[in-house]
């Protein structure tokens, strides 16, 4: 329950500077909806959907990647890490709490970019939509991780896509199966579990990212 | 007890602390003194178990949750109030009383009246003074604290000496600073870095 607690407090915590800085989910916002225009009409005329559910994860990973970019940023700042790590909570609910402020902010955009996609490109169905989510989960709990590794490097911008986009291969070739696919079903679970894989992996290593 | 031994820190080739040896008493109060670059914040980072010495033995016998540590820097979000900062990590540090405790310290350190505004709107004095609250919230057994009288003006500096006189004799204190005489009553051992 304590350990609950402590990620509900981070995450609430991450949440409310975003609301006040607004540094992160307008921008997120911005780029996907540019983003998808920008396809719109990139993609040629009579383009079949599969090629338009391809770009909308190039569209979801790049906007993560972009939230991702930020997440660690008021952390970083002040060295309040420094103050999170001293604290005796477990330090994986620094990870926690990072990665349930960073999926908020992912499916907020999503909020609007998903029917923006279906009003420019194609109709998404019920599997195509569980793939986005839990998709967005494997790329928040991998993506919070390699941020914080990224964070401590100088060239943190250049290092964070190097990290993250080789381990989000398999979430975008389960999100686009399960768009695509007449077995969506069975994307699904590739997607599930690599969540609870990478999940379980990050969860557990966040500690040696952040201690020397 | 804290006890240092032939302590040295590398980042890389580049030597910032070297052959450092130390022995604190429980409830003792070292005054850690230094010119500017001999290693005196590393030696604060790695007592509080930011960092890890290169070579040498290091033993602190406080438990996390037990340490207080002021930084070079606040430790601080800027975006949220100092109410909002504090009840954070009274929350992660399990302080018993936290809303007592935390206005309590807020009022002491002169800023009760701008617990809600975000500190951002803070001077870099109010600041500290927040960064002092922020590490003394819990109580700690040991406390650790690099350059507490930075930024501070002088009714800042002396409530600062009011609570060391407080604390000396009933906790552990290590302080780092470039004002020895500001200190020299009170320290029990004095570390001097070259």
């Amino acid at each position: 329950m304590t350990y609950l607690a402590d990620v509900a407090a981070l995450t609430r915590k991450d949440l409310r500077v975003e609301l006040r800085a607004r540094d992160t989910l307008p921008a997120m916002l911005l780029f996907v909806l540019s983003t998808l225009v920008v396809f719109h009409f990139a993609l040629p005329e009579g383009a079949r959907d599969d090629a338009a559910y391809g770009l909308l994860w190039v569209a979801i990973v790049f906007t993560a990647l972009l939230g991702l970019a930020r997440a660690w940023v008021p952390e970083q700042e002040h060295g309040v890490l420094d103050g999170l790590v001293l604290a005796p909570s477990d330090r994986s609910a620094i990870w926690l709490g990072k990665t349930l402020a960073t999926l908020a902010f992912l499916l907020a955009t999503q909020i609007v970019a998903l029917p923006a996609f279906v009003l420019f490109f194609a109709p998404l169905g019920a599997t195509a939509l569980a793939g986005v989510v839990l998709a967005d989960i494997g790329i928040c709990a991998v993506g919070s991780l390699m941020a914080a590794m990224a964070a401590a490097a100088r060239s943190r911008e250049v290092l964070l896509p190097l990290l993250v986009l080789p381990l989000a291969i398999p979430l975008i070739v389960g999100g686009v199966g399960a768009a695509i696919s007449p077995e969506g079903e069975r994307y699904l679970l590739l997607l599930v579990l690599y969540d609870g894989v990478f999940a379980v992996l990050s969860w557990a290593s966040f500690e040696y990212v952040v201690t020397e | 007890m804290i006890r240092a031994r032939d302590l040295e820190k590398r980042y890389g080739r580049r030597r910032v602390l070297g052959g450092v040896d130390i022995i604190v008493p429980a409830r003792g109060f070292a005054m850690v003194t230094g010119p500017n670059g001999s290693g005196k914040t590393t030696l604060m980072r790695m007592l509080a178990g930011l960092a890890a010495p290169t070579r040498g033995v290091l033993e602190v016998d406080v438990d996390r949750a037990q340490l207080g540590y002021l930084a070079h820097e606040s430790l601080v979000y800027r975006e949220l109030t100092a109410l909002e900062n504090l009840d954070l990590y009274g929350r992660l540090y399990r302080v018993p009383e936290r809303r007592e405790r935390i206005g309590m310290l807020l009022e002491r350190f002169g800023l009760w009246d701008v617990r809600s505004d975000r500190v951002s709107t803070y001077s870099r004095g109010m600041i500290q003074r927040l960064a002092l609250c922020r590490a003394l919230l819990h109580d700690p057994e040991l406390i650790l604290l690099d350059e507490p009288y930075s930024a501070l003006d002088e009714e800042g500096a002396e409530l600062l000496d009011r609570e060391l006189e407080t604390l000396a004799g009933s906790r552990t204190l290590i302080v780092a600073t470039h004002d020895p005489q500001r200190l020299a009553r009170l320290a029990t051992t004095r570390i001097a870095l070259a």
